[in-house]
């Protein structure tokens, strides 16, 4: 599903390369936190992944493409594959709950009568059914994520890429979240989640990938948080 | 891609940058208004050269026999075929002429109808009534006063003419007017070029939220893009629907009416409606594409795909 070889990344301008030598694998339908303080290189190792910034050195591969090799204009077909979440949910303001899952659809060209049947189906599954028409101001916290979450999911992508979902939302609202998650991941989706949220990732007993400056430093199956403050 | 939801993303595109888009479309009118203008000037100074203007430079016309009753010139007859041979040899001679040509009264009033046609004045006319002339070029135009001392008076001549200088101080006048609107022209047009890069530019910031979420779940970039290209063209057709107004209304106040030019200069022939007509398809496919362009090439720069 994912695989880093050697993989480095610097900016320019920067002295510290964001990402150094870092090799995995993901296999298709694991949940894989990334944990590690800010700035240990997570938010560039999801960026190589959704081929927002190519690597300096080394191959990145998703979904089985070498990212490489992919043109600019076909990029947007991998992206198709690829659900997002953030942690800031990016939803648009002036659309309602069903218009701004529709949204996905409408942009890859989906006709009118697949966006009325999956919509609806996909709200129901995320726990929002009965919200269509509300306006994403009038929703919580988590039930805006609830809305991101339905908006990644809608176009079934064989990968959730998720930067800190649980970020903005209280512990509560949280561990709802993370159940919708690995739920998700039970459809066989591939999830790979970012995150600071100990307590999260103590209960789930994933498989735990930190990162520190840059370096792979642990890959643990059923593995705890253990980064201190 | 749904023809509904591009519509409705341009219509909200253009009304967010309401004074900016109010911006492009008057200089894109502006603009193509003066590209317009100055075309149809052109138009209208090849209308009034004539058939002669750019091949000879001297004309000497002959009596026919309605002048031999009117003019003074042609007190002694018209011309008869002597006289019309002896003006031939003597020109022949002359060292100052290129070339001689004859036109006679037949392709005079060919020639004649071929620029007036379609006035009043024309249609009365009979080849009878149109003189006979030699079209001479000479090898330099300025020595027009020679052909003018030996001809002016002659037997048979009703009068020579400087053609070029009767028209060339016009012409150079048209011609200045014509150099000054398409340099207003050129001004114009890179203010609505600057214009439209910066309307999108503005456009592409405001929408950062929606395009970012657009490249997450995989709109191509010809998706994405494709909004904003249209907002320009739109904006610019607007504009170049304007300036194809502005060139009816103007040659309609210009000659037809208001200064009404047609009446008061009624020996000039004008420009008709289809030579401002033919110009409309031009205009309004530039004001389609130059701000399209101009879109597509600032979002490469403003807007990542």
């Amino acid at each position: 599903m994912i695989r880093f070889d050697n993989v480095s990344k610097a900016y320019p301008k920067q002295n510290r390369p964001a990402l150094r030598d870092v090799s995995l694998e993901v296999e298709k339908g694991e949940f894989v936190f990334l944990v590690g303080s800010s700035g240990s290189g997570k938010s560039t190792f999801l960026r190589l992944i959704l081929r927002e910034e190519r690597a300096s050195h080394g191959q990145v591969h998703v979904l089985g493409k070498d990212l490489a090799r992919v043109s600019n204009w076909k990029v947007p077909q991998i992206r198709r594959q690829l659900g997002t979440v953030f942690q800031d949910f990016r939803l648009l303001p002036n659309k309602t709950v069903a218009e701004n899952v529709a949204f996905a659809q409408e942009v890859i060209g989906k006709t009118r009568g697949e966006i009325r049947k999956s919509v609806p189906q996909v709200l129901d599954l995320v726990g929002l059914g009965g919200k269509e028409d509300r306006m994403p101001g009038e929703l919580s916290g988590g039930e805006q994520q609830r809305v991101a979450i339905a908006r990644a999911f809608v176009n079934r992508p064989k990968l959730l890429i998720c930067d800190e979902p649980t970020g903005n939302l209280d512990p509560q609202t949280s561990v709802g979240i993370m159940k919708l998650l690995d739920r998700i991941n039970r459809t066989g989706t591939t999830v790979v989640m970012a995150t600071h949220d100990q307590n999260i990732v103590d209960q789930m007993r994933k498989r735990v990938i930190e990162l520190e400056k840059g370096r792979l430093v642990r890959d643990q199956a059923r593995g705890v948080y253990g980064y201190q403050h | 891609m749904r023809a509904q939801f591009v519509l409705s993303e341009i219509g909200v595109g253009l009304r967010r940058n309401l004074t900016m888009t109010f911006a492009v479309v008057v200089s894109v009118a502006l603009s193509l208004a003066l590209f317009g203008g100055s075309l149809l000037m052109n138009d209208q100074v090849n209308t009034m050269k004539g058939y002669w203007y750019d091949k000879v430079n001297v004309s000497i016309f002959l009596c026919n026999k309605s002048d031999a009753e009117s003019d003074p010139n042609c007190a002694k007859g018209a011309v008869t075929d002597d006289q019309k041979g002896q003006i031939k040899t003597d020109l022949e001679k002359m060292s100052v002429v290129d070339s001689v040509t004859h036109e006679s009264q037949d392709e005079a009033y060919k020639h004649y109808k071929e620029q007036f046609g379609d006035s009043p004045l024309a249609s009365s006319l009979t080849p009878d009534q149109m003189q006979e002339s030699y079209r001479i070029k000479l090898k330099d135009p300025e020595k027009y006063q020679v052909i003018a001392t030996a001809f002016d008076g002659r037997d048979g001549v009703q009068s020579v003419q400087d053609q070029k200088g009767l028209l060339d101080n016009l012409f150079g006048l048209l011609e200045g007017m014509n150099i000054a609107a398409l340099a207003m022209m050129a001004l114009m047009l890179v203010v609505a070029l600057m214009l439209i890069v910066n309307t999108v530019r503005v456009s592409a910031f405001s929408r950062r939220r929606e395009t970012g979420i657009m490249r997450l779940v995989g709109a191509s970039g010809f998706y994405i893009q494709t909004p904003f290209i249209m907002e320009a063209a739109v904006a610019g057709l607007i504009g170049g629907v304007l300036a194809c107004g502005f060139l009816v209304v103007g040659r309609y106040f210009i000659i037809d009416n208001g200064l009404a030019l047609s009446e008061k200069l009624n020996l000039i022939n004008f420009i008709g409606w289809d030579a401002v007509l033919t110009k409309l398809p031009l205009i309004l496919a530039t004001s389609l594409l130059m701000p399209a362009l101009a879109a597509f090439f600032a979002l490469r720069k403003y807007l990542k795909v």
